[in-house]
């Protein structure tokens, strides 16, 4: 809880760093402001709190949540210190970024309907506008409207979907409604079944899940690419989180409802984006793609298990760590140009190593090579889904990651074999050196010792 | 006074506001009534919590009302800075002109 109460106050002193000579120092007093967050979360560890009259409970799994939207943004404020840097508005900008991030740790850690709908507005809100930020750029005021309308499309069905359940169990208290439900089984009007599936159409979009996608891919390759490196890390997490929370404490008892149409969007959004991102041929797009086709992993090992959440939450920091080393290499190679395609990445080897090996590592991390953390990321949630009798999904699951290596590789045989077409050398600022160093560090040591996570959630 | 009518007809009434926004969003092209859409869902979903928290005796059900006019008149501010941005870039609020990004 201490940790929300001081990243909400980063965000108000963002704003009133405007006043007075605050700015310079600005980012680096939020990234000590997020350091001290990771720090207190660790302290609150196994306590579950339960905070504003069972409003929030930060259990262990929000606490783990907490700490790893934190580190990720301190991890994000260093790849894009040149998006406050350059451009107007930097008081502005930080402040709504930590404001998200507010909306996030709210998401991870909800306890009742109220605080999950205002996580999530917090958050989107801060988004749609970041979204926008290029305000010169035709394709960035069109990511941030669709993403607007979209958004606000999926939260009219949550909302309908709360209503409902709170008509029919008469609480918007997770426990309550859990406990309403656990005594009272078969008694239930038919509108609690139509709330629950609106409730999971809502949040199918906020996690981005087949066939309510198909925002994604536009927001993402239309946003500052700094924004969709924030969008498909922070705010991915965020989303599962509160998803996972959802359905694995409040509607655990009524699983067959939901359980037949989840199984149907894991194996859709498991196809459909890892196939669509073969044909793709913008980068970022083809980035989209895959962060889509990601969510299909992550529900696979939900369905199998919605209690074992240790499995989530390690394939989720895999593929951020990853996810943030790829979107890096691809903003600090795309300089001004808004469409990036593969053919940019030409000779990438050759006008910089640094780049040309994180990337490399980065996308056989995503595609899940071994020793690398991805790899060990699918593995335990093939295992998972093996071990609970989900052997069809597997194979589909392991054909898609194949499927996933194939479109991979497109931008890593343009890095090595194709020769250079584009301008020459890129040079690297040391901080950026330092950065990518410690991603790849991230992304080794995450799959050499997948421990360090999966010991947290072991009771 | 509420309770005369039944909660059914309350249920009836929601979901053919929410549905009628619903199609709105997807069916309407100028954006400014794809906003009025969005707030008639909205609305649809304030008038059942209201309706719940009468039968039900409960007053949680209007105070999450209250949170609901906040957020969503937070959202429209948000929304039409969007759109006038929009109308800015493309000197049009319909969003047809909104086909640079597919596929």
């Amino acid at each position: 809880m201490n940790a929300l109460f001081v990243i909400t106050g980063l965000g108000i002193f963002s704003l009133l760093a405007e006043f007075g000579n605050l700015k310079k120092w600005l980012t680096g007093f939020v990234v000590a402001g997020l350091a001290a967050a990771v720090v207190l979360a660790a302290l609150d560890w196994n306590t579950a709190v339960p905070y504003f009259s069972h409003m929030l409970v930060f259990d262990n799994l929000a606490l783990a949540f907490t700490a790893l939207i934190s580190i990720l943004t301190i991890i994000w404020f260093w790849l894009s210190a040149d998006y406050f840097t350059t451009g107007t508005h930097r008081t502005d900008r930080t402040s709504l970024i930590v404001f998200a991030v507010v909306g996030a740790v709210i998401m991870a850690s909800f306890n009742n309907m109220a605080m999950l709908f205002l996580g999530i507005e917090i958050l989107s809100m801060s988004l749609y506008v970041l979204a926008g930020s290029r305000k010169d750029s035709l394709s960035s005021t069109e990511a941030a409207f669709k993403y607007f309308l979209m958004g606000s499309f999926a939260t009219g069905f949550l909302l309908f979907g709360i209503a409902l359940v709170y008509g029919a169990t008469g609480s918007f208290h997770l426990h309550t409604i859990a406990a309403t439900l656990t005594a009272n089984p078969s008694g239930l009007p038919s509108f609690f079944y139509a709330g629950v599936l609106m409730m999971l159409i809502g949040l199918a979009f906020k996690i981005s899940a087949v066939p309510f996608h198909f925002w994604a891919p536009d927001v993402y390759s239309g946003s500052p690419t700094t924004i969709t490196a924030f969008m498909s890390t922070v705010v991915k997490v965020a989303a599962i989180a509160a998803f996972v929370r959802l359905f694995s404490t409040c509607f655990l008892v009524v699983e067959p409802t939901w359980s037949k149409v989840l199984q149907v969007i894991a194996v859709l959004t498991l196809v459909i984006p890892n196939v669509t991102a073969v044909y793709q041929n913008n980068v970022k797009r083809m980035l989209a793609y895959s962060s889509v086709g990601h969510v299909g992993y992550i529900l696979l090992a939900f369905i199998a298990s919605p209690s074992e959440t240790g499995t989530i939450f390690y394939y989720l920091t895999t593929y951020s760590v990853s996810s943030l080393a790829a979107f890096s290499v691809l903003h600090l190679v795309e300089g001004n140009s808004e469409e990036v395609t593969i053919s940019y990445f030409n000779g990438l080897f050759k006008r910089n190593a640094w780049l040309a090996v994180t990337i490399t590592i980065a996308m056989l991390s995503l595609a899940g090579i071994p020793p690398l953390a991805g790899f060990f990321g699918k593995y335990m949630v093939f295992a998972q889904a093996i071990r609970n009798g989900y052997t069809g999904m597997v194979i589909v699951a392991v054909i898609t990651s194949l499927i996933g290596v194939y479109y991979y590789f497109k931008v890593i045989i343009a890095m090595y074999f194709n020769e250079s077409t584009t301008p020459p050398v890129i040079e690297l600022r040391a901080s950026h050196k330092t950065l990518l160093f410690v991603l790849i560090a991230l992304t080794f040591a995450l799959g050499l010792f997948p421990d360090m996570i999966m010991s947290l959630f072991q009771a | 006074m509420i309770k005369t009518i039944p909660l059914d007809y309350y249920l009836w009434l929601a979901a053919t506001l929410f549905t009628i926004g619903v199609l709105g969003v997807l069916y309407r092209r100028n954006a400014i009534i794809i906003f009025m859409c969005i707030e008639l869902m909205l609305n649809a979903v304030n008038l059942l919590l209201v309706a719940f928290s009468t039968y039900l005796n409960d007053a949680s059900g209007q105070v999450f009302v209250f949170f609901i006019m906040a957020v969503a008149a937070a959202e429209v501010a948000v929304g039409l800075a969007i759109l006038v941005m929009m109308y800015r870039n493309t000197k049009s609020v319909d969003i047809n002109i909104l086909n640079r990004l597919k596929w």
